[in-house]
Formats: C-alpha cells, sequence, structure tokens
C-alpha cells in the first residue's frame, strides 16, 4: 500500500517514549498538514498497550506498533529489520527519528538496506521544489533537510530527489514539542513478531548496561555560562563554576573546550550536543561556530565576553564585553556579590 | 583485521574556496588530516594486535592519491598493510555511495575476522558509513564503542555509549565495530617503523605491495553505483552563514563597566 505518508520512529528508553520523538511528531505533524499526507508513528517495544495514549494527542492518525520483549534493550538488527519491513509495505515519502545514539545507529542501517537518502542532525526541515538541472528534471514537495556542514562554515540543504523515504535525523531539543490536539484518536496496528523476525535477527546481545541521571539540568536550565577555547584551561573552568554557583546556573561548553578535555561532554552545546533556550547565555571565550550558535541562539538575552571584538558570537549577542574570561568573570562575581542581597 | 580511515580536512582552517559550485568539498585547498576517531580504532586494532601477534592489519582509505599519506602514518603506528581506494568515479559519493565503494574493497580483501572505524569523521560527522559499510556486507554492527573488552576466535565483547549511559554487547565475528574519541588514544608513531616506511609509496594493482592502490576495475564496482551517481542524496544550495546583527552593547572590561551590567541585570530581573 503506497501511502505516502510520513513515518516517525519512537525512541523508548525505560518504557517511556523520548522527548526527540515527540518533537518529531509535532514536526511531522506540520510538515504532514503541509503535503496532505498522514502522520504514522512507528514503536518497537515492549508492553505497548498504552502507547495510544501518549502518542495520538500529537497528532498521530496511524500508531504501528511491534510489541516484543526482545526488541528491548535496543539492538541493531530487529530494529532495523522492523522498521525496513514496515516501510517496505507502507511506502511512505518520509522518515524521520531522534539524532540520538540509537537514531545514529539504526538511520545509517535502514538507509542503506533501502538505498535511500539520509541526512544526519538536521537542525530545520523544510517542504519545497527542486530543479534538477543536470538532468533537466523538476521535483515537487521534496523534503528540505537543513544542516551545518563542514566544520560549520557552511549551511547545506540536501535533497533526496529520486529515493524513498526521504530520511533525516534531528537533534533532541532543535524542534518544538506541542500537543496537536488532547482528544485525537488514530488507529493502532499491530504486527506479529513472528512474521518479521527470525533468529539471527538477535546474534548481538547486551549482556551488561548502566544508565544514569543526567548529572545537569543544563536543558531546563533558566541561566547558562558556558565556556569556550578562550577559557584557556581546566582550571579557568572553575571560575565559570563559582559564577553560575551565584547565579544558580548550569555550566555549558563549546565543542572546543569539550575536545581540549577541559569538561565532560555532557556539556557541549550546539548541533553535536545540547540544544538550549535559556533566559540568558553568558558565553565566554566562544568564538561562535555555527554548530555552536545553532545550539543557543534562541536564548532571550545573550552575554559575549571575548577578546576577539569581531568573534562571530558578537553578531548575536545584545551585550558585547570586550576582554578576558580570566579577568571579567572574578569581576562578575565580585561585583553580583557586591550588588544583590 | 580491516581499519576503515579517512583523511579529512582540518575543519578548523577553512579558507574561501573551501567548497565547489556543485556543493562539494575541494580538498585540494585545505590542509588534511588523519580523521581523529579513526586514529582511535587504529588504536584498538594495535591492542588487539598486541595480544595477537599474528594477527595483520589492513588499514583501507577511499581519496585521492595523497590519501596515502594517511597509510605510511598508519604503518609508522604498526599497520601491516595499506589499501588506497582512489578513481575519478568515486569523487562526490555521499555516505551511501562512499559505503559501496568501501564494501567492494572489503570484499576484494576477503578474509577478515573484524572491520573497525572511527565513530564519524569531522568533516561530515555524519557517523553513517560505518552502520552502511557494516549493511552492504551483512555483518552484525556495533557504533559507538570504546573499549573491546575480549575477543575470541568468533566472539568479541564491547563496551559501547549509550544515552546516559554505557552498556557491554557481544557479537559474533566477523562484525563491524566502530570507535568513540573517548577510547584510548593512539599510540605515536614508531621511529624505527618511520624510517622502514618513509618512502613507501601506493603500487597499482600489485597484490604484494605494502600500500595497495585500487581503482574501480580492481574491486569490481558498479560505476553508477559510485560517485555522484550512486548518491541519493543532493546538495540542493550552500551558504556561509552572516548573522544578523543585533545591536549589541559594547562594553569594555572595567571594574565600572562590568559593576554596572551586574547592577542592570539585577534590576531587571534576568538574574537573581
Amino acid at each position: 500500500m503506497d501511502t505516502n505518508n510520513i513515518f516517525v520512529y519512537c525512541e523508548m528508553e525505560g518504557g517511556v517514549i523520548l522527548d526527540v520523538s515527540l518533537e518529531l511528531l509535532t514536526k511531522g505533524k506540520k510538515l504532514a498538514k503541509k503535503l496532505g499526507c498522514n502522520l504514522d508513528a512507528v514503536v518497537l517495544g515492549e508492553s505497548l498497550d498504552n502507547i495510544g495514549d501518549v502518542i495520538f494527542p500529537y497528532g498521530v492518525d496511524t500508531i504501528h506498533v511491534v510489541d516484543d520483549k526482545r526488541l528491548v534493550p535496543y539492538t541493531t538488527l530487529p530494529h532495523t529489520k522492523a522498521l525496513c519491513e514496515l516501510i517496505k509495505r507502507h511506502k511512505p515519502q518520509i522518515c524521520l527519528m531522534g539524532a540520538t545514539i540509537i537514531g545514529r545507529d539504526l538511520g545509517p542501517r535502514v538507509s542503506s538496506t533501502l538505498t535511500s537518502g539520509l541526512t544526519a542532525d538536521c537542525t530545520s526541515l523544510e517542504i519545497g521544489d527542486f530543479s534538477d538541472n543536470k538532468n533537466k528534471k523538476e521535483y515537487k514537495d521534496l523534503l528540505y533537510q537543513i544542516r551545518p556542514a563542514f566544520g560549520g562554515n557552511i549551511v547545506a540543504t540536501i535533497v533526496n530527489p529520486d529515493n524513498r523515504p526521504q530520511m533525516a535525523t534531528v537533534r533532541e531539543g532543535v524542534m518544538k514539542r506541542e500537543i496537536f490536539d488532547e482528544n485525537y484518536k488514530g488507529k493502532i496496528i499491530k504486527y506479529d513478531a513472528k512474521d518479521i523476525f527470525d533468529d539471527t535477527d538477535f546474534v548481538v546481545k547486551v549482556i551488561e548496561r548502566h544508565v544514569e541521571k543526567a548529572a545537569n539540568h543544563l536543558k531546563s536550565s533558566p541561566i547558562v555560562v558556558a565556556g569556550g577555547y578562550g577559557v584557556g584551561s581546566k582550571e579557568g573552568f572553575d571560575n565559570l563554576f563559582k559564577l553560575a554557583g551565584l547565579l544558580k546556573a548550569e555550566v555549558a561548553a563549546s565543542r572546543a573546550a569539550v575536545d581540549a578535555g577541559w569538561i565532560e561532554n555532557e556539556r557541549q552545546v550546539g548541533q553535536t550536543g545540547v540544544t538550549v533556550r535559556p533566559k540568558l547565555y553568558i558565553a565566554c571565550g566562544i568564538s561562535g561556530q555555527i554548530q555552536h550558535i545553532a545550539g543557543m541562539q534562541d536564548s532571550s538575552m545573550i552575554i559575549s565576553i571575548n577578546n576577539d571584538p569581531e568573534a562571530p558570537i558578537n553578531a548575536i549577542a545584545d551585550y558585547v564585553i570586550t576582554g578576558s574570561v580570566e579577568d571579567v568573570i572574578p569581576k562578575m562575581i565580585k561585583y553580583y556579590k557586591q550588588n544583590s542581597k | 583485521m580491516i581499519v576503515l580511515a579517512k583523511q579529512v580536512p582540518d575543519t578548523r582552517n577553512v579558507g574561501k574556496d573551501a567548497m565547489k559550485a556543485d556543493g562539494t568539498i575541494n580538498r585540494a585547498a585545505l590542509p588534511a588530516i588523519f580523521n581523529p576517531e579513526d586514529l582511535n580504532a587504529l588504536e584498538q586494532a594495535l591492542r588487539i594486535k598486541d595480544k595477537f601477534p599474528g594477527s595483520t592489519i589492513i588499514v583501507l582509505t577511499m581519496g585521492p592519491g595523497r590519501a596515502s599519506d594517511l597509510l605510511r602514518d598508519s604503518l609508522f603506528r604498526g599497520a601491516d598493510e595499506g589499501v588506497l581506494l582512489s578513481d575519478r568515479a568515486f569523487a562526490g559519493a555521499d555516505t551511501l555511495a562512499t559505503s559501496y565503494a568501501l564494501s567492494t574493497a572489503i570484499k576484494k580483501i576477503g578474509d577478515y575476522d573484524l572491520i573497525l572505524g572511527g565513530r564519524q569523521a569531522i568533516d561530515g560527522d555524519t557517523a553513517q558509513v560505518g552502520p552502511q559499510v557494516a549493511e552492504k556486507l551483512g555483518l552484525p554492527q556495533i557504533t559507538y564503542s570504546e573499549e573491546i573488552i575480549n575477543i575470541t576466535a568468533d566472539q568479541i565483547k564491547v563496551r559501547r555509549l549509550i544515552k546516559g549511559g554505557v552498556e557491554v554487547v557481544t557479537s559474533p565475528l566477523p562484525c563491524l565495530v566502530t570507535i568513540t574519541g573517548t577510547a584510548g588514544e593512539a599510540r605515536p608513531q614508531n621511529a624505527k617503523r618511520v624510517m622502514q616506511y618513509k618512502n613507501t609509496v601506493a603500487v597499482k594493482d600489485d597484490d604484494n605491495a605494502v600500500i595497495k592502490e585500487w581503482d574501480t576495475a580492481s574491486v569490481n564496482a558498479e560505476i553508477e553505483k559510485c560517485g555522484l551517481s550512486g548518491s541519493p542524496t543532493r546538495v540542493k544550495h550552500v551558504e556561509n552563514i552572516v548573522f544578523q546583527a543585533k545591536d549589541s552593547q559594547r562594553l569594555g572590561s572595567s571594574d565600572n563597566e562590568i559593576e554596572g551590567l551586574m547592577i542592570e541585570l539585577l534590576n531587571n530581573h534576568t538574574i537573581g
């Protein structure tokens, strides 16, 4: 059945659908309305009886469910097999998944199986037309898969003219999450695991698993103090933590600071890290590559502290302090203490 | 063992001539380095070879002639052989066409127990080639791996990252494993090996060469599955990003100015 729908692969952890999947359902609903097609969710896991209550309100028309305890925890081969099987049966025009470790493990495997194009870590998805000048062909209503590329020096718009589905992964927090209609109801289609899997799909075995509660609350923190290469050292971050402690803020970092080993990668903000939308973002010694900007540009207020008055991040900052992080942060600490009650 | 490696443009040093009109990368205009996570992958292979000295490490790369620098670097660090897959027909490949090309070369190598590679390359950050190669070869894959804990004749045990934690998985061999930057760092070049291999060059279609060079004909690749024609994705357009300038307020770092800012933020309740 050629449905031309939009598929969203819904990722689960501990029996709960991840935020990124709900964000993609929200985006998927908007794209589906634009294309005049339905929104389908794919849920692969166990004990999924109440799944409709959770995801129908996002405007889902059909939930495809494979319920089998061998699908938890996630391993590559059975999830690939099931998703490919559902795509072959229903022929969606678009398939979206989170750019999580699981999505980035599953997506390429599925795209290779189906010979369909996949774009990783998109920061925006739109619908539009495409002219292939070389082959003199026109395409209507393709998915524009938009992502920074090449060390953040460019933003590329990628299309998949001929192959279906058009596949893309999107990072958590990039898209907004919104209930479409509390009372929305679609249908659930269940598939029998026996018809899909054989034993060779389960050769990779998970023998141990440790999941820890998130060590920081970066995503929900109203104030973020972020450090980049200009912080200069691991010790330089101590001052940032001091300031953050006073302001009840979380500390974040650019990729350059994480790569330098000054701070753990859970605190990385940007395209390959966390996306944040605080009311105040203090960027300390961050030059502002597009990947970093992508993760914090929606902050309500941005203060940039940088030696370089021409640092790219200054262009989006509300306050630009030209000076060294080493010099400015202790002063901020001092004058906060003197003036707050 | 086969290690997949890529010579990548150093994306921290990008000039204006970095992109060609068709939206693909003008590699000639950029400094080229060994993709960092591929070095982590090579190190995992070398550690296995330390334990099983009889094993052989072949590093496979696809790219222009100068990518043989990466293969020599691998020999200096302890790899046994290199394969350079090079052909104009491979140019402009997206991840799927790249994976197809690599899989044809791996089939030609034929005899392997384990394929290793970096999780992702710093020029694209897609992490797609590893899983796609595994799929093309019908092998199990273990991505985001931090450490190979144990390997036997028919099974590998690996610790890998998951969201908010780690897990330990086993897989039958052969399989494909991608390695993250949190794995052990690569050992340095060995001075003796540098002397031994510094003049080694890639030799076309010579099975006895230490660095072999293969083209599409050598690996029986179907041309329409290679390069641009084998790529489902097209770059519609690219743009250099110019941020919309806000009216920023400019301050110096004097005590007066910083104090003024902190008082302003306190007064308007931005900070508490």
